[in-house]
């Protein structure tokens, strides 16, 4: 180990611990559980099986619950990406930079629960909403808006939408805007300077954005719990069921484990294309060079 | 002569820029620039000419006044639909390109065909001598090499005018050198008007055709480099390009060609009478350091030539090479000598520091400052 490797082994070593005791090993624990049997008062116990495994791939229910939570999370998190573009540029370019990123932050402050359960205040059949139609004549009876598939996108692009507006606020404010500028000079609208020459310098903040929310949204637990009702449960609500309500470890790790794993195959896809697209860049660039001698 | 359109390409009318109310960026600017001209807009940090140079392609509306292209107002054509192109001071690549996408941006954005486009760029990469860093990235390349593809992306629309703004400021002397000669190359090729927006009155001096001195947002002086530097219309102009010594005082005598000055640091001097002037008038006249002669011996009678000469001492000597800049202080003032070297070594008096010396030059070399005369 070379004298830098060194010192960069020894300053991360807290962090290596953290991940390792409180990440890496009940990761290992889970995977463990997975592979065993439900103990009869919850809890798990030998022999090994694949049991878990089988029953829940083999289960329609499953596979439907998997559609609907990632369709919820992408859709939402899609959402997200599309409010918080226009947003952060207003921020990044308004005078009180400041005073608007507090307001995006102020929420944090709140108890995250608290704020579900203002949700369902103003969405329910006596709520806001309702009764603000109701008054205006617009629906006859007082109407629910809870317990739908979008009422679980509207809450999540409400909690994760400044996990959204902060990468992509920063690396909007780190934009130099002279290139607007120059793209206009040459010929290109506002619209299509922004298109062609900012939305790829902020291409960083915009995966960061997505990956801050659509992973926290795919694991959702609380909100779907609280607003989805039947039609609008998610995996996360699942894992809980088999873990509380049916006591079966093995049955809630497995869940988990062949979550992970499409995440994790999701991942190793987008990484995939995207290094495609670099070869493919890479490729084209190599064509013109070879052309450009001709010329 | 068949004139269908103005002769010049550039004709900005009364133009004003306020900003925030009150700040006035431009104050009533008129000018006009000929087609094909390499025009300058001099002058020190925040005195506008960036301003003028962004309302001309665009970027900023003008508060009052016209803009001109070819003859037609442009006020209302938004940037992006100008004749106009600019280099910017930053360069303002785009990070995400390579340096034949960049180049290729306008050309691009008008979906011509890819034919048509590898064939302008390339040559564009031949006249900006990038050959061979067609697919490097903005981050890969030099100061210079960046320059070259700002200009090259800047011209490849073949625009009438190609606005720069401070293009050279952010490299380093010897290449500054190298990029001017460059783009007078780079302009006599393409014959297009180029507006050059500096604060480096070498650079503008050195490569322009004409050029407008600019301060607190009102041209001072336009002209051609040697008009300008030899006759400055007042003191700003005077120091602004080159360096300068001044007199002032009261004018004691005046003939036909002369005017006698009675100044309090250095007496009696004869000054050149360009402007008329009246005895008992306060002028103020510059003279520039290069004409000064400075010997150990005193000068022989020039016949017919009318002459200043003092007595002094050399107070300090910075020597560069191909000329010494002295200072001589004459009684208790302080006056600027700058001598080139052609013979130094040979056949040249060494004048060393304390050295008792004369320095002398013609009247006919100092020049009356238009603000001077009261």
């Amino acid at each position: 180990m070379s004298q830098k490797n060194k010192t960069g082994f020894f300053i991360s070593l807290p962090g290596i611990i953290w991940l390792t005791l409180l990440f890496l090993i009940p990761t290992l624990i889970i995977v463990v559980y997975s592979f065993l049997t439900p103990g009869i008062y919850g809890g798990a116990t030998l022999p090994l099986s694949f049991e878990s495994y089988t029953t829940m791939l083999s289960n329609p229910g499953f596979w439907l619950l998997l559609w609907k939570t990632t369709y919820i999370s992408v859709i939402a998190t899609l959402i997200t990406l599309l409010l918080a573009l226009p947003i952060s540029y207003y921020i990044a370019t308004s005078k009180n930079k400041n005073f608007l990123l507090m307001l995006i932050i102020i929420p944090f402050w709140t108890n995250f629960l608290v704020r579900v359960f203002g949700w369902m205040v103003v969405l329910g059949r006596n709520g806001l909403v309702s009764w603000l139609l109701n008054f205006m004549r617009i629906t006859e009876n007082p109407e629910s808006f809870m317990y739908k598939p979008s009422t679980v996108i509207l809450v999540i692009v409400y909690m994760y939408l400044p996990y959204m507006i902060l990468p992509i606020y920063s690396s909007i404010e780190k934009f130099d805007f002279s290139l607007l500028e120059a793209a206009m000079d040459l010929g290109s609208t506002k619209l299509k300077a922004l298109w062609k020459v900012m939305l790829p310098s902020i291409k960083g903040g915009i995966i960061a954005g997505i990956i801050l929310v659509l992973i926290p949204a795919l694991g959702s637990y609380a909100i779907p719990e609280l607003v989805g009702g039947k039609d609008g449960a998610m995996l996360g609500n699942l894992i809980a069921r088999q873990l509380t309500v049916a006591r079966n470890w093995p049955s809630s790790s497995a869940i988990s484990m062949i979550f992970l794993l499409i995440s994790a195959l999701g991942l190793l896809i987008y990484l995939r294309i995207t290094n495609i697209q670099y070869k493919r860049q890479k490729a084209y660039e190599d064509y013109i060079s070879s052309n450009g001698e001709n010329i | 002569m068949n004139r269908k359109v103005s002769d010049n390409s550039i004709e900005i009318k009364n133009v004003t820029k306020i900003f925030d109310q009150d700040f006035v960026a431009v104050d009533n600017v008129s000018l006009s620039i000929t087609r094909g001209d390499f025009f300058s807009l001099l002058g020190p940090s925040g005195c506008g000419k960036t301003t003028l140079l962004r309302i001309i392609a665009g970027l900023e509306d003008p508060s009052e006044g016209l803009v001109y292209l070819n003859g037609r107002i442009i006020n209302n054509i938004p940037s992006h639909k100008r004749e106009v192109n600019t280099v910017f001071q930053n360069y303002a690549l785009f990070p995400h390109l390579t340096v034949f996408e960049n180049i290729a941006f306008s050309l691009r954005l008008r979906k011509e065909k890819e034919s048509t486009v590898r064939k302008r760029v390339m040559e564009m990469i031949e006249l900006t001598k990038l050959t061979g860093q067609e697919n490097k990235k903005p981050a890969q390349l030099s100061g210079g090499q960046k320059q070259r593809v700002a200009i090259g992306r800047a011209l490849i629309n073949q625009p009438s005018v190609l606005l720069l703004d401070e293009p050279l400021a952010a490299l380093d002397a010897k290449l500054r050198q190298h990029m001017l000669l460059e783009l007078d190359t780079i302009h006599d090729e393409v014959g297009i008007t180029f507006i050059y927006v500096t604060h480096d009155q070498s650079e503008a001096m050195s490569i322009s055709d004409h050029l407008a001195v600019m301060n607190h947002g009102k041209i001072i002086q336009y002209g051609t480099p040697p008009e300008v530097y030899e006759s400055p219309v007042n003191t700003f102009v005077a120091n602004f390009i080159g360096e300068t010594n001044f007199f002032t005082g009261n004018v004691s005598n005046v003939n036909k060609e002369y005017i006698e000055l009675d100044t309090d640091r250095f007496g009696e001097i004869l000054c050149y009478k360009d402007l008329e002037v009246e005895k008992g008038q306060n002028v103020k006249v510059s003279l520039r350091p290069e004409k000064i002669k400075i010997t150990k011996k005193a000068p022989k009678e020039y016949a017919n030539q009318k002459l200043n000469i003092f007595e002094g001492v050399v107070e300090d000597t910075i020597y560069l090479g191909n000329q010494t800049k002295y200072t001589v202080r004459i009684n208790n003032s302080y006056i600027k000598v700058f001598k080139q070297h052609i013979r130094y070594l040979l056949d040249e008096d060494i004048i060393e520091w304390k050295d008792r010396v004369y320095i002398w030059w013609f009247a006919d070399d100092s020049y009356i400052l238009n603000e001077g005369v009261q």
